[in-house]
């Protein structure tokens, strides 16, 4: 008996398209694989035995030599210690990354939240309401976008803590981090908010709208149940975009030195550390390195197979 | 023409006072006591005094940012010190005019952006068409999944990988330093060599892509095809046709950059050792130097946004239709 067609919500439609493509499929594992390490991170430091504080150079003083760089070569890699010493401090290489990374996707995971929230919320707004309102957030956007923002965000860092903070106390590393998602928020919405706007456009016209509105649905209900259904693809497809751009922001932040500070294990900070000691151990530097590469790499090419799925037509 | 331009001026001047407003509220308004922020740690009450009348912080913040914004065009009396026309304050830290120093620190700035570019433009936009011209071969894709990667790497990663390999290691090439174009070319050109590569790397990615995407599109345009049609060679309606439409969206992109290009020039300042403006702002953000962090981002600002009206003009100078609407 032929089996009967079925019909296919966007959402499997997108999920066939997906499983058929190889580039996706292998991104998404490694992306996977990616935050896998920075959720388990606490696991993976019991299973190898040691943390991302402790000082082994100062403890095991055959670790460093009288220059406080890894003995053996090749940054002090051993069974013991996987990826290396750190020098001077002679803290674990592999339990830096792995906690560093858990600290910048987190952060970075936040911040992208945040700025979706913001950027859909207000592109829902202008677009849906047009006129006035759309025209001064549509000038909100603009101004937003002219300023400097990389300069902008390590000026606003010390004020957006001394919010929290007084000046003469300790900063604890999760208001560090509402800072960061804050100040990256606040210049990471416009280009989302720019692109729901151009869609709810469009959607405002339709027929459906129209009829949600002739039986007298509140704006909100309109938003929440007609248009955000119709938004979620081009939300989604941002998103997975935004993240990897946000967590290099955050590591810029610390790698400009505003961003975590000592002892915050972070991605960022490691390439501070390996640009510094560069000439002496330059293996320490490859391992952040190379692991940024991939992650970023890979979550560029999951972006744009999301893309394709969702929407075959746009192509590459 | 003229009032295109006029009017993008004076948007840009509005926007750079609202840039300034909301910069100065920010500093100046947020934390209880700016002069706490700016004392730091190891605060002592006679310090927090002084720092109290130099900032005249005993009036009101909107009477301080009218003060302050006279002071750029007038110069002004600061209790520090004499602080002539172009006033951005005195540095808490060094006891210098913030404009002096900003101005002290800008050729090396100007020289790593404007090389940048330059660089990633030819190579970007060079790569792009090559790319485009041979869709769908080798060549195409060999370009295409390059600049995927070059686009994930990260000025702080691969600087000390470049200078590892062809300074530490061969000593092809001596470490990055600035010396002044006026002084020397060549010391100038092989100074920054290398971090002009690096810098451009992290923006050739990008205008590869978004040349070729944009050379395809221009290609199978009718105005395209109609002059292959008519029996022109394909290299004359490549260059003189298709090109110089697709030059209109990356116009519009590289304005939008300008920004972020400033924000490569600090990294890359901060990675090779190099003293420029972008290396003032962190150190001045580090030191709580808050007239310098505020003269500093004004300053970008203003550059960035001029830089963008310039870019407008050079738009419309392309693009014909934007004169008209």
């Amino acid at each position: 008996m032929a089996k009967q067609a079925a019909g296919l919500s966007p959402g499997q439609l997108m999920w066939r398209r997906f499983k058929r493509d190889r580039t996706g499929v292998i991104s998404a594992c490694i992306v996977l694989f990616f935050f896998a390490v920075a959720i388990l991170a606490p696991v993976i430091s019991m299973l190898y035995g040691k943390d991302a504080y402790t000082l082994y150079g100062q403890d095991n003083l055959d670790l460093l030599d009288e220059f406080n760089m890894p003995t053996g070569g090749a940054g002090g890699i051993s069974a013991d210690h996987w990826f290396g010493i750190e020098p001077n401090l002679g803290r674990d290489v592999f339990m830096q990354l792995v906690y560093g990374m858990r600290t910048s996707i987190y952060t970075a995971l936040a911040a992208t939240v945040l700025m979706v929230v913001i950027g859909v919320f207000m592109g829902l707004v202008g677009g849906y309401f047009g006129g006035k309102i759309d025209y001064w957030v549509g000038r909100l956007t603009d101004f937003l976008l002219g300023f400097p923002s990389q300069l902008f965000f390590i000026a606003s860092m010390p004020v957006v803590v001394a919010a929290f903070v007084r000046p003469d106390e300790e900063t604890p590393t999760t208001l560090r981090a509402i800072a960061i998602i804050i100040v990256l928020s606040f210049l990471g919405w416009m280009g989302l908010s720019r692109l729901i706007r151009a869609e709810t456009l469009t959607l405002r016209e339709r027929e459906f709208i129209e009829a949600a509105r002739i039986s007298g649905a509140s704006p909100s209900r309109i938003i929440r149940k007609e248009l955000m259904p119709n938004i979620i693809t081009p939300v989604l497809v941002q998103a997975t975009l935004l993240l990897p751009s946000t967590i290099l922001s955050v590591a810029f932040l610390s790698f400009v030195g505003v961003g975590f500070v000592e002892p915050t294990p972070d991605w960022g900070r490691m390439f501070a550390i390996g640009a510094d000691i560069y000439e002496q151990d330059p293996v320490y530097m490859l391992f952040p390195g190379v692991a940024m590469v991939v992650f970023v790499v890979a979550f560029n090419l999951l972006g744009d197979s999301v893309r394709d799925a969702f929407d075959p037509k746009s192509g590459r | 023409m003229l009032r295109f331009l006029t009017r993008r001026t004076l948007g840009a001047v509005l926007t750079l006072f609202l840039i300034s407003a909301v910069t100065y509220f920010m500093f100046f308004a947020i934390p209880q006591d700016p002069a706490l922020l700016a004392c730091g740690k190891n605060c002592t009450p006679d310090a927090l005094k002084v720092i109290h009348t130099n900032l005249g912080l005993d009036q009101p913040v909107a009477v301080q940012f009218w003060h302050y914004m006279v002071g750029i065009f007038a110069g002004r009396d600061l209790p520090v010190g004499e602080c002539a026309a172009p006033c951005f304050g005195i540095s808490f830290d060094s006891g210098q005019p913030v404009w002096d120093t900003i101005i002290d620190r800008l050729p090396l700035t100007l020289s790593l952006s404007a090389g940048g570019l330059v660089v990633f433009l030819v190579v970007g936009l060079g790569l792009g068409m090559l790319a485009a011209w041979k869709k769908g071969t080798k060549v195409d894709k060999t370009v295409s999944s390059a600049s995927l990667v070059l686009s994930s790497l990260q000025i702080y990663f691969l600087g000390p990988v470049v200078l590892g390999i062809f300074v530490y290691s061969t000593g092809w090439l001596d470490k990055p330093k600035y010396v002044p174009l006026t002084e020397s070319f060549s010391g100038w050109f092989m100074g920054l060599l290398i971090p002009w590569l690096v810098m451009s790397v992290i923006f050739t990615a990008q205008y590869t892509r978004m040349s070729r995407s944009s050379m395809i599109e221009q290609l199978q345009e009718e105005h395209v095809k109609a002059a292959r049609a008519k029996g022109m060679t394909s290299r004359f309606v490549f260059f003189r046709y298709a090109w110089r439409g697709s030059l209109i969206p990356i116009v519009t992109i590289i304005g939008m950059d300008m920004g972020a290009l400033f924000g490569g020039a600090m990294v890359t300042e901060l990675t090779f050792g190099l003293a420029g403006v972008g290396r003032l702002a962190r150190d001045s953000v580090v030191l709580k130097d808050l007239p310098l962090t505020m003269g500093v981002l004004i300053f970008s600002a203003a550059f960035i946004l001029l830089f963008n009206v310039i870019v407008d003009a050079a738009y419309a100078f392309i693009d014909p239709r934007v004169r008209l609407s």
